[in-house]
């Protein structure tokens, strides 16, 4: 009851935009999707409801313009209410799918395994990628280099101007202005901060002691609303720094710091480094479960370390059959190389075909 | 002096522009009516209407009980999970496997906010309410009054986001004077860093308190009968005399009143604090710097939607705590009004 009517909190409804584009047949997506099996869009009919994770909204919106302009009759709503609410309304059966920045935990998997049926499995899958930016506000400075140490101690207070040794021999031929750092971080909970934190407390232990979580735990710094949030408050003020996914940054034109992990040269966020990073991400999930555990201390040449990856929690069966079919549908266009490759237009990274190919085949095994 | 001691003349039983009401279910129907008349079919319409009216006001204590009872229940998991003492923990860690999570942070930060919009906003209201009823140009009051109502009516996101866009740089600026100047004050401690403060979250919520009450005043103060006016000025009383031996006395219930209802807005706001406001779970008189408070209803619209089961429940909780300050500040008024009630003759 209240958990239907916090849907309403933060309604996004996706859906019902695409629909105009339906005389589109199925046999065209199939040819132009080329290369992969899976990618001939096997329409399903019907409607679902779905929500979650803000991170992987805009993807949703793409996914879901482009999929209902494939296949006529399908209404896929996606509500982007937040992660936790998202994997609740899952459990609850308010939602058919949900999306998530994190993997049902070990607390949620048997409520989540129960919501699928007797002999039901909650499976994660992940779908989409956002890299996290650490992007700054410094007058005529291009490229600054920081590593993990030295953002714990920005995000901690510890580093209070931008010429500080510290910074300084990681850029040893900038010139770094004597500017007070104002450390922006998230004031509401997001997968974001949770994300970024575990990356600090990875890549630097000793200076990050207060751990993860999507709320922010460092000490000191301001806090603003949202990702558009912290962005606008970066780029109004000089001296500024905060993390971001990288559509925002980029968004605003604002710079985005190179970081040092520990490779032989500091690592510049693009997708074949992020690609890298998830390569190396270990999968903990078993059979077609994939939740990834990601490497954020990595030291891997040309691996970047900071981002976020988001799932589909889904049932791997026990779902209602013409639900069921809807969501195989619509996930097996999602995974396929054509789904992810849109993705990189709105500043996600399409997964590495490595990983990709694992999803696509988990998605084919829903049932 | 001895004037406010008057009793007002023409009392009127209603309670005019006085917060809530007491008033009860019709105790003053058609008393001075003689009762002689058909016995069944006006009695039917009375007994009616007391009925209609009696259960509305049921219904209202029924809907209080059932929030009351709604925000126990869902708060008693998490209040049975925490491994912190709910009362007296700063921290918010409510998702974590080992949730910890206390209000004290949370309600100092609620407390001092709403207060500090409360001293703002409160002389400057009043003022504004005796302008338009004892002061303006007759033409000019009406106008006034439609525009301090319509200042009420602004949605609070978009005071939220005056606050944050526009408001937030001249609060930097006046907050790093202050601190340059009577940063000894303890208020205004300050390590460089300024705005989306306390301070900056009181302003905004001042602005938005201020309609309310002074509308509300305004009510009172245009129904102070114009005999005790009158006999004021009669026995030599200047304009600003007869406002503090007249206006004030006869409606200081009213304005306690009004008061309450704007603190009560002031505690509950949600999206325009959580806009504008950095927040921290510490305890902290440096109302100049970002993240050192936070208020509950901010918390909660920034926690929500990343929650997990406990964490939801333990937001409920703190919601449970504001419904609690909440209702506490408004017996606490009832209770002030009542108590003045006998020394204002009539006028409750």
């Amino acid at each position: 009851m209240s958990i239907s009517r916090t849907g309403l909190l933060g309604l996004v409804l996706v859906g019902a935009v695409g629909l105009t584009g339906c005389g589109s047949d199925e046999g065209n997506a199939a040819a132009d999707s080329g290369t992969t099996s899976a990618a001939t869009t096997d329409c399903a009919t019907g409607a679902l409801t779905s929500g979650g994770s803000s991170a992987q909204a805009n993807a949703m919106t793409e996914w879901v313009n482009t999929y209902q302009g494939k296949c006529a009759g399908t209404t896929i709503n996606y509500q982007s209410v937040g992660s936790g609410t998202g994997r609740q309304n899952f459990i609850s059966g308010t939602f058919d799918f949900a999306g998530s920045d994190s993997a049902l935990s070990a607390t949620e998997q048997p409520a989540a395994d129960a919501r699928c049926g007797a002999g039901g499995k909650a499976i994660n899958l992940p779908m989409v990628t956002g890299p996290i930016a650490v992007t700054y506000n410094l007058p005529n400075v291009d490229e600054v280099v920081l590593d993990g140490a030295t953002l714990a101690k920005i995000f901690n207070d510890k580093i209070a101007t931008w010429d500080d040794p510290a910074i300084k021999a990681l850029n040893p031929s900038v010139t770094l202005p004597s500017l007070r750092i104002q450390a922006f971080h998230r004031g509401d909970d997001s997968g974001t901060t949770d994300n970024f934190q575990k990356f600090l407390g990875a890549a630097a232990a000793a200076d990050w002691t207060t751990g993860a979580g999507s709320k922010f735990t460092g000490v000191g710094g301001q806090a603003a609303q949202k990702s558009d949030g912290v962005t606008n408050a970066v780029k109004s003020t000089e001296g500024a720094v905060t993390y971001v996914e990288q559509s925002f940054a980029e968004n605003a034109q604002l710079p985005i710091a190179q970081i040092a992990t520990g490779a032989s040269s500091p690592v510049t966020l693009s997708p074949e480094t992020v690609g890298k990073a998830i390569e190396g991400a270990q999968v903990t999930g078993t059979g077609n479960d994939l939740a990834l555990k990601l490497d954020y201390g990595t030291k891997a040449e040309g691996a970047y370390p900071i981002l976020l990856v988001t799932y589909e929690v889904v049932c791997e069966k026990g779902l209602a059959p013409e639900k069921a079919a809807l969501v195989k549908s619509f996930l097996t266009y999602t995974a396929s190389d054509e789904g992810q490759s849109i993705l990189e237009d709105n500043g996600y990274v399409g997964l590495p075909e490595a990983v990709r190919s694992k999803v696509a085949a988990s998605v084919a095994a829903l049932g | 002096m001895s004037l406010g001691s008057l009793p007002p003349l023409g009392t009127d039983p209603s309670t005019g522009a006085e917060a809530g009401g007491h008033s009860g279910a019709g105790t003053t129907v058609g008393g001075a009516l003689p009762r002689t008349g058909g016995r069944s079919g006006e009695r039917r319409g009375d007994r009616l209407f007391s009925a209609l009216s009696r259960s509305a006001g049921i219904l209202l204590l029924g809907i209080i009980v059932a929030i009351g009872v709604f925000l126990v229940v869902r708060a008693l998991p998490a209040l049975r999970d925490n491994n912190g003492n709910f009362l007296t923990t700063s921290e918010w860690d409510p998702n974590n496997t080992t949730p910890s999570f206390g209000i004290a942070a949370l309600a100092f930060g609620t407390l001092l906010s709403s207060v500090l919009a409360l001293i703002m906003a409160f002389p400057v209201a009043i003022g504004v309410a005796l302008f338009i009823s004892h002061y303006a140009p007759r033409r000019l009051a009406p106008i006034l009054g439609y525009i301090i109502d319509l200042l009420a009516a602004v949605p609070s996101v978009v005071f939220g986001l005056w606050g944050i866009y526009y408001l937030n740089d001249k609060v930097i600026d006046t907050s790093k004077f202050l601190a340059d100047h009577v940063g000894w004050f303890p208020l205004f401690g300050n390590d460089g860093i300024f705005g989306r403060s306390i301070f900056l979250a009181s302003i905004v919520l001042a602005v938005m308190i201020l309609p309310i009450i002074a509308s509300l005043s305004r009510e009172v103060f245009l129904q102070v009968p114009q005999a005790n006016q009158e006999a004021a000025l009669a026995l030599g009383a200047t304009r600003w005399e007869m406002i503090r031996t007249a206006v004030l006395p006869f409606g200081r219930p009213g304005i306690i009143g009004a008061t309450m209802l704007g603190l009560g807005r002031a505690l509950g706001e949600t999206i325009a604090v959580a806009v504008v406001l950095s927040p921290a779970f510490v305890i902290s008189f440096n109302v100049l710097e970002p993240s050192k408070g936070v208020t509950i209803a901010a918390n909660i619209a920034n926690g929500f939607g990343e929650a997990n089961v406990t964490g939801r429940s333990a937001l409920i909780a703190s919601g449970l705590v504001l419904f609690a300050i909440t209702l506490v500040v408004n017996m606490i008024a009832r209770a002030v009004i009542y108590r003045r009630k006998e020394f204002t003759g009539g006028t409750l």
